[in-house]
């Protein structure tokens, strides 16, 4: 029995080692210090900011199908094919073209267009009288959704690191669909981050094909009652000071978002704030041709119009043929200069978000949180050794070590998987003491149990830890289980419970039997036969 | 010789069970009253959506001021609550509650936007903004389902680990004694007017498992004692199992209680409705492994002889040490 004792306190004297460096690690600088390095703490302790957003990924189901339809369009014109309609005449189901009024001798010509390759991510389906109709499959837009929402974590990531927040968390939030989880610890003025996720930054030129008109009525009226399947009405100030006025644009943009290689603010000959920006290559080619056939001095000549998040900033008739640099000049402050920029280096949002939970913290109410939920745990703890030293005796400092055990390795837990505390899982540490001290009551009532019936110290205790192991694994496990699926199903406060309670959990089952167990050993051997257990 | 509160106690704890019943029911149905006629069940801004602002002012503010206030910057329909520690100090701080309508999805930040505008012209310096809590619409519809699904699945978990362990009578009996806690306790928030919150939800989970805890430490004892004496009627194993767990039952809640209670006492005011919760749950929980799920056993064992099937309860699977 020695030298088993002595390496069950060998493996306890490692555990405790091991733990202890999980919770402090090496030590540097304050204790403190060296703690709040090591053990995470919450939002709801710490303070900052919780939100939960809402990406819209239909509007990228939407854009795309507006894309094909501009390249059918370019396709149809290029071969020949004239006369068509192409568009999307259903504004609730934006994954559908329709192909309508081919002439007759291109039929054939225009079925093996839509049928080729070029838009494989589509069922075609022509009907007898010619006319196609072109919807995206549906693996082709679950994976344009799941691209979207990767696409608006990133962005929404490189933002938020250039504005300099700290160990920020941006993932996926498993409650709904296509929502993100964002936190921002020591952010507690919300608005203005929210206002810097939240602008799409979805910037593109459009050309103008109406307008400017007072109102949306008097755009109306100026057009026959409708407004043409391929247009849109689109509100803004054309240049800065003007008046609020209505634009009639081309639906489909000539460059957008993703065509912006670089920003950069800066100014205008008159000392007015702009944006400098660069096109790729390829969307460069698109806007020189479409610029070129528009120049002032051109048979057509055009204006376009700068469209941010859905306003007209700006208006401008085409000048000379624009390739891959250019300017816009909306209106803007140097601050907005300088933030649209940003967002523009770091790619617009593919397609808008709201917000769908706000939650901040102030770093005043997180300290009072933290100081209250000590005090009250200290208290309690406080209370339980008193009561288990008064009522047990010797066998009280078993479990008083015990607890004070388990509590270091649930907190080095903690430090080693980086897992985060907040305030209710300071209560899980609170019902994990509780736990804790549960396990030994059930031995010790049980060693005296058997005493009672007669036994000696040595089987009594032996006999006492038999029976009540079975208990104190169902209850624990049947608690560890609840406590994963919370962790599964739960989240935010859920969670945080969860995990102190499960790693509380493990910790009692070794410290209340193998610690209490070798103290209680150790006495034992010490003592003579026969003479009595303080318990 | 030790301290010792329960040295061998012999109570009749079966032959009572018509005044539990008692207790149980005025205690259920007083809860399911008010939640169906009364206060309902009080949802706070997690669940029913809507907009939160703590407010910590310089001094205390004058309550009937600061209602105008709001109302002149637009701000109609607010609650405004003192906030007081759980101790009786009244605290500088106000919690502004405005109604599900100000946090819709579309227009997500309009009611906080209008609070703080309110407070800097009224109370320009004196008011610091100490947590903004806004759920729309759609965030609180699913965090409903999910505090629902966590707490269904956690139950349907623990039955079935029970069943495995025990018998399946073992773990329907715990679970019912458990939805019993859960019922009383949600009444107890229901009568009381107070808010249940993400917080509260964690603090009803723990009691269930609390609960289940003490249920199992009795059945634990139940099985041993019915697989040494097979000739004592399940009536007396009962009886005799409640009675030799009845110190540690005591003592361990009485414990639990003891942190449950400096919780409640010192943990402030933002872990109120979480304390509340286990105050409530622990006595109701501790009374219903002996009150409720050790009862049903026998309640069982009774039906089955009254239909004529075999008469013992099986002693379940044999403990595993």
């Amino acid at each position: 029995m020695g030298k088993n004792l002595a390496g069950k306190t060998a493996l306890i004297v490692a555990v405790l080692v091991v733990f202890c460096f999980g919770i402090v690690g090496i030590p540097h600088g304050s204790l403190g210090q060296s703690i709040k390095d090591r053990i995470h703490l919450g939002l709801d302790l710490k303070g900052g900011t919780h939100l939960v957003l809402e990406v819209h990924v239909a509007e990228a189901v939407a854009s795309a199908t507006d894309r094909d339809v501009a390249r059918i369009e370019d396709a149809f014109q290029k071969a020949g094919i004239t006369g068509a309609t192409v568009g999307k005449t259903d504004p609730a189901r934006p994954q559908t073209i329709v192909v309508s009024g081919i002439p007759a001798a291109k039929l054939s010509d225009a079925r093996s267009m839509l049928q080729g390759n070029e838009y494989s991510s589509y069922d075609v389906v022509t009907t007898a009288d010619g006319n196609s109709t072109l919807t995206m499959k549906l693996a082709a837009i679950r994976d344009l959704e799941t691209r979207t929402l990767d696409t608006s974590i990133e962005t929404i990531r490189e933002r938020i690191d250039k504005l300099g927040v700290t160990e920020p968390v941006i993932q996926k939030y498993g409650l709904g669909e296509n929502q993100i989880l964002v936190e921002l610890p020591g952010i507690d003025n919300a608005a203005e981050v929210e206002e810097v996720i939240q602008s799409t930054a979805k910037l593109s030129i459009h050309a103008v094909t109406g307008g400017p008109y007072d109102t949306d009525q008097a755009a109306l009226q100026a057009n026959g009652g409708t407004i043409p399947a391929d247009s849109m009405l689109v509100r803004g100030s054309g240049s800065a000071g003007a008046p609020e006025m209505v634009w009639l644009l081309k639906r489909v943009s000539e460059v957008e978002g993703t065509d912006f290689r670089d920003a950069q603010p800066s100014q205008d000959q008159n000392g007015r704030p702009n944006i400098r920006f660069n096109l790729t290559t390829e969307a460069g080619d698109r806007f020189y041709k479409y610029t070129e056939a528009h120049t002032a001095s051109s048979a057509t000549p055009g204006s376009m119009a700068i469209v941010l998040d859905n306003k007209v900033r700006e208006v401008a008739g085409i000048q000379s043929a624009i390739r891959d640099s250019g300017e816009i000049t909306g209106g803007f402050t140097q601050q907005q200069a300088n933030d649209l920029s940003l967002m523009l280096r770091t790619g617009a949002l593919p397609a808008s978000i709201s917000f769908l939970e706000t939650r901040t913290v102030g770093p005043t109410l997180g300290a009072t949180s933290i100081h209250q939920g000590v005090v009250a745990a200290i208290a309690g703890m406080l209370a339980v050794m008193a009561f288990m030293l008064v009522y047990y005796r010797g066998a009280g400092i078993n479990a008083d070590l015990a607890l004070i055990l388990n509590l270091i390795i649930l907190l080095g837990f903690m430090g080693y998987t980086g897992s985060t505390l907040t305030l209710p899982g300071i209560a899980g540490v609170i019902l994990t003491i509780g736990m804790g001290v549960d396990s030994n009551v059930l031995i010790f009532e049980r060693i005296r149990e058997e005493l009672r019936a007669g036994k000696t110290a040595a089987a009594a205790v032996q006999q006492g830890f038999a029976h009540a192991w079975v208990t104190i694994i169902d209850t624990h496990v049947t608690t560890i289980v609840s406590a994963m699926i919370l962790f599964l199903f739960g989240s935010g406060p859920v969670r945080g419970f969860a995990v102190t309670l499960a790693f509380g959990l493990f910790a009692n089952l070794f410290t209340a039997v193998l610690v209490s167990r070798v103290i209680f050993d150790a006495i034992l051997e010490k003592k003579q036969r026969g003479a009595a257990l303080s318990i | 010789m030790s301290l010792e509160l329960f040295r061998t106690t012999n109570i009749d704890w079966l032959g009572k069970k018509w005044y539990f019943l008692g207790f149980s029911l005025i205690f259920s149905v007083a809860g399911v009253l008010s939640m169906l006629f009364w206060h309902h069940i009080p949802l706070g801004v997690d669940f029913k959506g809507g907009t939160q602002i703590r407010v910590a002012f310089n001094q205390t503010p004058n309550e009937d001021q600061l209602r105008q206030a709001m109302d002149r910057g637009g701000v109609h329909n607010a609650l405004i609550q003192r906030v007081s520690d759980p101790s009786g100090h009244a605290a500088n701080k106000v919690i502004v509650s405005l109604p599900e309508s100000t946090a819709t999805d579309q227009s997500h930040d309009a009611g906080r936007v209008a609070v703080e505008k309110a407070l800097a012209a009224n109370y320009p310096g004196q008011a610091t903004i100490e947590q903004v809590e806004i759920v729309g619409p759609t965030a609180g519809k699913q965090l409903q389902k999910q505090a629902w699904l966590a707490t269904m699945y956690s139950l349907i978990g623990m039955l079935i680990y029970l069943w495995f362990r025990f018998e399946l009578i073992y773990g329907v009996a715990a679970v019912v004694a458990v939805f019993h806690d859960t019922l009383i306790t949600v009444g107890a928030f229901s009568l009381t007017n107070q808010e249940i919150t993400l917080t509260v939800i964690a603090a009803i989970l723990t009691l269930i498992g609390y609960s289940m805890n003490d249920t199992i430490v009795v059945f634990d004892r139940i099985r041993e004692n019915l697989a040494l004496s097979r000739r004592e009627s399940l009536h007396d194993v009962v009886n005799r199992s409640i009675n030799q767990t009845l110190s540690r039952t005591v003592i361990s809640s009485g414990l639990t209680f003891l942190t449950v209670l400096s919780l409640y006492l010192f943990g402030g005011e933002v872990l109120h409705g979480f304390s509340f919760a286990l105050v409530v749950g622990i006595l109701i929980g501790t009374y219903s492994s002996i009150a409720v799920a050790a009862p049903m056993l026998v309640a069982y064992q009774d039906w089955r002889v009254k239909r004529g099937k075999v008469a013992s309860l099986p002693a379940g699977k044999r403990a595993k040490a």
